[in-house]
């Protein structure tokens, strides 16, 4: 006979309060909010639509800028003409949308895709491209990989590989922004792989101890590299996360343009009112590999993806645009046009920089001034490049 | 001069940087109504408000994640991590984010703030109360480490470090927060980071320490003097930035040098400190540069006194780097 303290065992008299555990439970209480349907009908309510045409417009060549880079920076990748890169293919609408939501005052704590944000925060297309390239013209000095980026002018704070760092840095910021009187909301960026590490739950944990303005954007693209979301979490849904910590939380048609918009709108707004955190789960798909490392034919069977074309979130917005009478087929073919043209001219521009930032640059920014052995360091490098060039040769053996 | 101990010099410099300056701002866990643990931010929060001397959650990680966060829109954070060896769950927020955030945005954003933390042996605090991890910090480019032996330093370099542009790590030796009394100028002075301080001139041999490890090598040196050995004693005050002069100028001068941590020898900053002296001062040496360390070990609990290298055991090595 089990004694009632034994692990497994529900005390008797408990049971009758124990709410038993069903499948779907969680997906029912955290709907999928959506307002514009896969053919570009409107099927939320119309009162609820947050953005005029022209800046649906605006937004949609965005969309159409941030995917023809992609796609053209993958093909850059396997020329060997830039290292790495890390896209966002399928994630436009969640990119953009949210932060499109915010005020101009804001500060986005990006995690790596976001590099669409860069430019709507903007971060001039040659910069971005010489951080690609790691080369004079670079903002990074040539010290991070590509899709690294960082942009301050517009508080568009700077990217770091170990996953979910950036979720607290959010918290700080929002927290000093209202201790100084000022009504700056944090946004920030996570993979649903982002909501297993540590500074997830600290962040999350700290910003709705203290009510602190943030939202918390998580990119639910069904996959962190090969492993799935069900190996992921034992959540149904990211946005249930949300329960523990106390604060609102909320599922999102992340392919949806508009839906994203009005949910981060309304995020914000709370937080700005001092109603505290939100997190909000945009449901997205990557239908590229991770990165230019990675090749999804091996973990991903091909069907998975094809359904999640039909939901892509530009051809949803073309729709909606057409539908309403605000983009005909010929604007649509001069901006994928103008985007093509402006993608080729810039290229040129940032390679034609000089190929890596000058050797002094290595030792600058480590500290504020460099420290004598810093001095030191760089004068015995440079000796040591006079002495013998292959000092900067990749192949040691080349004269 | 009133007279003060480390914790009331902390104390001190935590007041007087927050009334000089708005954006000075503490965090951690406990330092609020209760002053810390070990009482240092006593008192700070009655003066200005929970909004400046602000409670959190437990999770260092998130101690110092937020702090990033508001050193980059403008405040000067001073986290407080309770005990030195739970800096470990803020390891990756120190290494990865708090050092290279100036240097991988490009000098486009920096996050300026002082880490403090008590550190060492000696207080029966066992494995997890006395650790002294400053080798991690030294050995990573972006952040300076300060060792504070007495209380006119740890007060004087305290507003120095807040004052910094860089992050700094500030360890506080807490076997010496309340035993090491000293005068104290009232109102703002600073000691500069990055200047070690002859405390004992000699021409016998130089003793290297810092924090706690001071007291025990002072007290070495006093007893070898009663034998007629004549030390000179440095204590580093800071460790990164080194003050490589002072260190190479009395090594050249004595020819001979003993270094004393607590923390493991393997891979300890004396290690450092022994190649940097072996490359500027090999001709001088007339004795191996001998070290006089923690033990490769966890940290012990009843065992303690033995692991940690007291007066006595500094003294047998200076008798024998004197007579090799
Ligand atoms: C702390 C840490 N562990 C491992 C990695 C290697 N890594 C890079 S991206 C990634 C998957 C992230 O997935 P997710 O958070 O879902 O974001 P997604 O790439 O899908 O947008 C991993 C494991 C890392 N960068 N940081």
């Amino acid at each position: 006979m089990r004694r009632e303290h034994e692990v497994g065992a529900v005390p008797r008299r408990q049971r009758g309060n124990h709410r038993e555990w069903e499948p779907g439970r969680f997906v029912k209480e955290f709907p999928l909010y959506r307002l514009v349907a896969e053919d570009g009908e409107l099927v939320g309510a119309p009162d609820e639509v947050t953005l005029p045409d022209a800046e649906v417009l605006r937004l949609y060549r965005l969309m159409v800028l941030n995917r023809s880079l992609d796609e053209r920076m993958i093909t850059l990748q396997r020329q060997g003409r830039i290292g790495f890169y890390i896209g966002s293919i399928g994630e436009e609408a969640t990119i953009l949308g949210s932060a499109a939501a915010m005020a101009e005052s804001d500060w986005i704590f990006p995690c790596y895709r976001e590099h669409g944000a860069a430019l709507m925060r903007g971060m001039p297309l040659v910069t971005f491209l010489c951080d690609l390239f790691g080369n004079a013209g670079d903002a990074m000095k040539g010290r991070q990989m590509p899709c690294h980026e960082a942009w301050r002018p517009g508080r568009f704070t700077s990217i770091s590989s170990p996953i979910s760092t950036q979720i607290s840095h959010a918290v700080g910021a929002a927290w000093a922004a209202r201790l100084k009187g000022d009504a700056m909301v944090a946004l920030t960026y996570f993979g649903e792989g982002g909501t297993s590490a540590h500074d997830f739950h600290t962040g999350l944990n700290f910003a709705a101890v203290r009510k602190i303005p943030v939202v918390f954007v998580c990119r639910n693209n069904g996959w962190a590299i090969s492993v799935p979301r069900e190996r992921q979490t034992g959540s149904e849904t990211i946005a249930q996360k949300a329960i523990a910590y106390g604060m609102r939380g909320e599922r999102v048609d992340g392919n949806d343009l508009l839906a994203v918009h009005a949910a981060t709108r309304r995020a914000r707004e709370r937080a700005e009112a001092g109603e505290g955190p939100t997190l909000l789960e945009c449901v997205t798909y990557r239908v590229e590999g991770h990165s230019t490392s990675d090749d999804p034919r091996a973990y991903r069977p091909a069907e998975l993806v094809e359904p999640w074309k039909k939901r892509d979130p530009i051809l949803r917005m073309r729709r909606y645009l057409v539908r309403r009478g605000a983009l005909a087929e010929a604007e649509d073919e001069r901006i994928r046009a103008q985007v093509r043209e402006e993608l080729q001219r810039v290229l040129k521009e940032a390679e034609a920089f000089a190929p890596k930032p000058p050797l002094e640059s290595l030792f600058e920014d480590v500290y504020a001034e460099p420290l004598p052995q810093l001095r030191e360091q760089l004068a015995e490098l440079e000796a040591a490049v006079a002495a013998d060039p292959r000092v900067a040769n990749p192949r040691h053996s080349d004269a | 001069m009133p007279t003060m101990n480390i914790i009331q010099a902390v104390n001190d410099a935590l007041r007087l940087e927050m009334r000089r300056d708005p954006d000075v701002v503490v965090l951690g866990e406990d330092v609020g109504k209760f002053g810390g643990v070990f009482r240092a931010t006593q008192g700070l929060q009655d003066e200005f408000g929970a909004d400046r001397v602000m409670d959190t959650p437990l999770a260092e990680g998130g101690i110092v994640g937020t702090a990033v966060g508001m050193a980059l829109y403008g405040l000067r954070p001073v986290p407080e991590i309770q005990f030195a060896d739970f800096i470990f769950p803020a390891f990756d927020q120190i290494v990865n984010e708090v050092a290279k955030y100036r240097y991988r945005s490009g000098g486009q954003y920096a996050c300026p703030m002082v880490i403090r933390t008590p550190y060492g042996g000696g207080i029966k605090g066992g494995h997890y109360h006395s650790q002294s991890p400053e080798t991690h910090f030294v050995h990573t480019a972006g952040l300076k480490v300060v060792v504070p032996s007495n209380p006119y330093d740890a007060k004087g370099l305290l507003i120095s470090a807040i004052r910094d542009p860089d992050p700094v790590l500030f360890f506080e030796p807490k076997r010496m927060y309340r035993a090491a009394k000293g005068e104290v100028p009232q109102g703002e002075y600073v000691v500069p980071i990055g200047q070690a301080r002859v405390t004992r001139e000699g021409r016998a041999v130089t003793l290297v320490a810092w924090g706690s490890m001071w007291h025990e090598v002072d007290q070495a040196a006093r007893e070898a003097e009663a034998e007629g050995i004549d030390c000179e004693v440095i204590d580093l005050r800071s460790l990164q930035p080194l003050d490589t002069g002072t260190l190479v100028a009395s090594v050249k001068k004595t020819g001979r040098a003993i270094v004393v941590h607590e923390a493991p020898r393997t891979c300890g900053f004396g290690a450092e400190l022994a190649a940097i002296l072996q490359e500027r001062c090999f001709l001088h040496l007339e004795a191996p540069i001998t070290r006089v360390t923690g033990f490769d070990t966890p940290f012990p609990y009843t065992l303690e006194m033995e692991y940690l290298p007291r007066a006595p055991r500094v003294l047998k090595a200076i008798r024998e780097v004197v007579s090799y």
